[in-house]
């Protein structure tokens, strides 16, 4: 029998659309269907300049909007040939790790949902609150923020940020222990997720998945640590690795990154250097707001900006960033002008979606939901 | 960090790990490299395409393993029209790679390389999808991201931005 677990369901996180060949409880096929998300972002930012790019890419994985902000500019800051100041780049790390932790508690609270723990998903969405405040306090916006500017990041935080942040950060990880006291040990939680939708390791690279779903199967690798950018070599965190490969192990790995985010936050609280927020270019920078009210040079540079863009020259870069789902790269063509030739999105929930007929086909109907929780995809990214 | 300016010389990246094992398998295989912000980018001729990825995936010095992405640009109306991008990663020596293939707008069709990597599917799906290049050898080449009775490729340069409908 064929059944549509269609676009519209509370266990499929998003408009994805599987089809399921079952025979009796056991799937014999899945064949995901997606593109119901399609929104051209990709071809929209042809017709844009640079800046105005930024805020489309908040909404493709829009669970962590500022790490999509981050990679979009780091790819843009290194066809420029930008120097980005110490400050912008610890400002960046800071509200990148505080958005993984945002991800991973929607993570957590809609996995463990679909499984059945409801309490949880009101624990995890207590905290979200309190880091949604945050961001709706340094940008303005609680969820799509633009907050990074291609040259640093907008504006400078609010006086009272950094108290905020370090009054959160001592609270939380109190609270991940909450969250374990009642899902790790649970014999409900183990029977559900362990030995479900196991993949081994070769599988898993050779269907190009990333981020805690690779490291579920034992792959110790993290761009953040491996292959460092933004000024995350100047931060010690441990990268959490499984071995088992199934629904547990990632459920650990990702849990395992909340505790190492928030100490990351607390490293760059306490190392903030001071300085500029912004790069020193002013023909990409926007000059500062009371300059522009006063200084002719500064006031033709704005408006030069926000009418005409600004060129970048000729050529093309891959930037990849360790989003809360894996390795999300954006690729950018650049002709020479002020838009874009060509941005393409890697998406790392398409890649690693791609993993779900080999975990699922054999197994039970119920376990299908657990292994799309345990995979975290979010349609925004995969269909742009 | 001021901007470098690109090295395109084969002589002086043929030691790069990428490059050696192209060229001692097949020195045509190899139509030009690039390096430039410390990116390593190499025009791989459209018949080679398959056994190239299959000689970096499996070279024991630097063994590219894992396939980041399959993309395209559309270059209209210069000839040759289409390029497909391959981005590589190797996980065990952390170096990446760009691959490119050069079609004219009258070739379209290219090798699938999802024997080579098996998570080529959904991304050589998209490129068919979205800019109409054929791979020969993909297990279920369907549009992905469009409708199943969508005419046009969205993505092609002269496909307007606002669409058609």
């Amino acid at each position: 029998m064929i059944l549509n677990m269609g676009p519209q369901h509370p266990s499929t996180h998003g408009v994805l659309r599987l089809l399921l060949e079952i025979d009796g409880e056991n799937i014999v096929r899945i064949m995901p269907d997606i593109g119901f998300l399609h929104t051209g972002i990709e071809k929209t930012c042809e017709a844009k300049f640079y800046q105005q790019v930024v805020p489309l890419t908040d909404r493709i994985d829009y669970l962590c909007p500022l790490t999509n902000n981050l990679c979009y500019v780091l790819a843009v800051e290194k066809l420029l040939g930008l120097e980005i100041p110490p400050k912008a780049q610890w400002l960046r790390v800071l509200l990148n790790e505080l958005t993984r932790i945002n991800s991973h508690l929607v993570w957590l609270g809609t996995h463990a949902m679909d499984i059945g723990a409801m309490t949880v998903f009101l624990y995890c969405f207590r905290e979200r609150e309190d880091i949604l405040r945050l961001f709706e306090a340094v940008s303005g916006q609680r969820m799509m923020t633009s907050y990074f500017r291609v040259g640093g990041v907008a504006l400078e935080p609010p006086l009272d940020f950094f108290p905020r942040v370090r009054d959160f950060a001592k609270r939380f990880p109190a609270r991940v222990d909450q969250y374990e006291n009642l899902l790790t040990g649970n014999p409900i939680w183990t029977m559900r997720t362990k030995g479900v939708a196991r993949i081994t390791a070769e599988d898993a690279i050779a269907l190009g998945a990333s981020g805690p779903t690779l490291r579920g199967s034992g792959i110790d690798f993290d761009l953040r640590r491996d292959m460092p950018y933004s000024g995350y070599e100047n931060f010690k965190f441990k990268v959490p690795v499984g071995t088992d490969g199934d629904v547990f192990a990632r459920y650990m790995c990702r849990v395992g990154e909340l505790r190492e985010s928030i100490k990351i936050v607390g490293q760059a609280l306490d190392g903030m250097p001071e300085g500029p927020i912004k790069a020193n270019a002013p023909k990409v920078v926007l000059p500062d707001r009371e300059k522009m009210k006063t200084e002719m040079e500064a006031l033709i540079y704005h408006f030069k900006i926000i009418t005409e863009g600004f060129a970048v020259p000729e050529g093309e870069v891959y930037q990849a960033v360790e989003s809360p789902r894996g390795e999300m790269g954006y690729y950018i063509v650049s002709d020479g002008t002020a838009k874009p030739y060509r941005v393409h999105m890697r998406s790392a929930c398409l890649a690693n979606m791609q993993l779900l007929p080999k975990m699922c086909e054999g197994r039970l109907l119920a376990d299908v939901v657990a292994a799309i929780g345990s995979i975290d995809i979010v349609l925004g990214e995969i269909d742009r | 960090m001021a901007l470098a300016p690109a090295v395109t010389d084969l002589e002086q990246l043929k030691d790069h790990p990428a490059v050696a094992p192209l060229l001692a398998w097949k020195k045509e295989a190899v139509e030009g490299v690039k390096f430039d912000r410390d990116e390593m980018t190499i025009y791989v001729g459209r018949d080679f395409i398959r056994e190239a990825c299959t000689m970096l995936r499996d070279n024991a010095n630097c063994p590219f393993n894992y396939l980041a992405d399959v993309t395209c640009v559309d270059w209209y109306p210069q000839e040759p029209r289409f390029e497909v991008i391959y981005h590589l990663l190797s996980i065990s020596k952390r170096e990446r790679v760009r691959l490119k293939v050069k079609l004219k707008s009258d070739a379209t069709t290219l090798e699938s390389v999802t024997g080579v990597w098996p998570s080529a599917n959904y991304a050589e799906r998209e490129v068919f999808d979205l800019f109409g290049i054929h791979f020969n050898g993909h297990p279920y080449l369907r549009r992905l991201l469009m409708p199943e009775n969508w005419e046009g490729h969205p993505l092609r340069k002269d496909y307007p931005v606002e669409g058609y409908r």
